[in-house]
């Protein structure tokens, strides 16, 4: 049974790097999910007969628990996962991972519980007497690891979700966390070193806090690296746990997302012009920044929808940039609307889509595709960047900060050295917005105030469809 | 059971095959992805059946419980998600998907 079990890990480990490797294709990456989820269910169903369970005298009871505890768990992420809108995404992805990293983070306190009553109860001098070196280094750290990801995960999420609006917990937060970090990996030691349950208890305590405090000061507008850093740090918590039980499955599943996530979140800070580190420390988007930004002047000028809609008809070339504003709206159906209309009329249509458009890379992709826009439209910011002098109308709908052209020009914009789309270079801009203030990021962006920008204000929804309209009549 | 240097080396591997995966995926399939690998890391599930199997006293029983309820909501959330997302792929007319991403 046991080889069973093992060859059934190894199968589930290659279903998962097989599904991954095809999710780098829109062509394929459908069936690598199928891949990916086969895979689990296979991992999932030998663990039943798993020895460390069937073994127990408890295995009744707990075989019992297992199956409750995976109805329930499992019953509410397919509950809230059928259900959430295509917006909500990033947050919902948020909760799931942060389950991911509490569940690691929980699989650490049994081991080190089980250790811990057999410290007290004399057979062994310490934990790691019971657990060895390397694992009980490696649950500790993962408990850790994991259990920041938890607290920070669901703080990620309320922010997300507009259930958390403040960004300011403590003065000198920054300083506060360092010392609680550095407690942290005291308690950590001596957790290693003595055994005791209450220093176990407060070395979990403080990890949820620790999650809780690093991630509020995060800028809104930073949350996909936080989203995507806590995924990574999941997977690499996972892998630990893995090595804490043995078990080759998680060892490799864990480490692929880890380092996988890693780079993912590396990514797409650069695509900002951030690193990491300044994601965490430098407090972007959370008001200061904002309110020293400096007045950039001139007025923005109003346009109807019934002007534009001409405008477009008559364009050679349209490019559409969509932003968090549309997913808002939900425009994206309209906005295809209107792009299949003009292709009638013989206008090239294009998207183009900026790395951090939206709250996590790719959510605009997956919106748009949503709508049924064809990939072969969308195109990526360095694709696309040089074509924008040849485009007669840019429209620019929901988005601020990716097309905001004081990150080029303005060394003391807070933007600066953000790579953006081109918008300005192309003949016209119309900016579809709700209101004049300012993006998410809370920067002003001179583009509305240029002298080829005209402003459309309304919903988004609302003004795709005046502009439908308007196309329609000629 | 998978001890001390080979567990290193599959750390290792793995991790290269993560970072090879990950660098040659379009921007427009990033989320889906972020998404697919949080389903990839549900696999805690597996850990967390056992952490609630070899459980002895009432309260690593509380833990083990809790553990196997969040990592049950991480697969099938992650699976319900990713799969949701990727659906809308198929949508596209054209098999020709050269020259838009790269």
């Amino acid at each position: 049974m046991e080889l069973i079990i093992q060859i059934s890990y190894l199968l589930a480990a290659v279903l998962f790097i097989l599904g991954l490797k095809q999710m780098s294709s829109p062509v394929t990456a459908r069936r690598g999910i199928h891949w990916a989820g086969a895979g689990m269910v296979v991992a999932t169903l030998v663990t039943f007969a798993a020895e460390e369970i069937t073994g127990n005298e408890q295995a009744a009871t707990n075989v019992m628990l297992i199956i409750i505890a995976i109805a329930l768990g499992g019953g509410y992420a397919w509950y809230t996962g059928k259900r959430v809108a295509m917006t909500d995404m990033p947050q919902m992805i948020a909760m799931y991972n942060g389950m991911g990293g509490g569940a690691a983070a929980a699989i650490a306190a049994v081991e080190l519980l089980k250790a811990q009553a057999a410290v007290q109860s004399g057979s062994y001098s310490s934990i790691p007497d019971y657990l060895g070196a390397d694992v009980t280094v490696l649950a500790i750290l993962g408990a850790i690891i994991g259990t920041i990801a938890f607290s920070g995960s669901i703080i990620a999420w309320a922010k997300l979700d507009g259930r958390l609006n403040t960004s300011k917990l403590l003065p000198q937060q920054q300083l506060i966390n360092l010392i609680l970090a550095v407690v942290l990996v005291v308690l950590a030691v001596n957790v290693y070193l003595s055994g005791s349950l209450n220093l176990i208890i407060a070395f979990f305590v403080l990890a949820l806090v620790l999650g809780v405090f690093i991630t509020v000061p995060v800028g809104g507008a930073d949350m996909p690296v936080i989203i995507s850093l806590f995924n990574a740090l999941t997977g690499l918590a996972v892998g630990f746990e893995g090595y804490v039980l043995g078990n080759a499955a998680m060892i490799i599943a864990g480490t692929v997302v880890g380092s996988a996530g890693t780079l993912l979140t590396h990514l797409m800070a650069k695509a900002m012009n951030r690193s990491v580190a300044n994601v965490f420390f430098s407090g972007f988007g959370t008001g200061p920044a904002a309110e020293a930004s400096a007045d950039i002047g001139g007025t923005q000028k109003e346009v109807q929808a019934q002007d534009v809609g001409i405008m477009m008809a008559y364009a050679t070339q349209v490019i559409v940039i969509p932003g968090y504003g549309m997913a808002v709206a939900q425009a994206q159906h309209k906005i295809w609307e209107l792009t299949q209309l003009l292709t009638e009329k013989g206008v090239k249509v294009k998207f183009a889509i900026h790395p951090v458009a939206g709250r996590m890379p790719g959510h605009m992709n997956v919106l748009l595709a949503e709508a049924g826009v064809p990939y072969d439209m969308i195109y990526d910011m360095e694709d696309i960047n040089a074509d924008f002098p040849n485009t007669t109308v840019t429209l620019v709908i929901g988005a601020n900060d990716v097309v905001n052209p004081a990150a080029k020009k303005d060394p003391s914009s807070p933007l600066f050295g953000m790579p953006t789309l081109n918008a300005e270079a192309s003949q016209n801009v119309i900016v579809i917005k709700r209101g004049r203030g300012t993006g998410f990021s809370g920067v002003e962006n001179p583009l509305f105030v240029a002298d080829n920008t005209r402003m459309l204000f309304g919903d988004g929804q609302k003004v795709a469809n005046e502009l439908i309209q308007a196309v329609k009549e000629l | 059971m998978i001890e001390g240097l080979a567990a290193l080396y599959i750390f290792l591997l793995a991790g290269f095959t993560g970072f090879e995966i990950i660098s040659r995926v379009p921007v427009i399939l990033h989320t889906p992805l972020m998404s697919g690998s949080n389903f990839v890391h549900g696999i805690v599930l597996v850990g967390a059946m056992i952490a609630l199997g070899i459980a002895e006293t009432t309260s690593q029983q509380v833990i083990g419980f809790i553990a196997v309820l969040l990592a049950a909501g991480n697969a099938v959330g992650g699976y319900v998600v990713t799969e949701r997302m990727l659906e809308m792929f198929k949508t596209t007319g054209k098999q020709d998907n050269k020259g838009a991403h790269k």
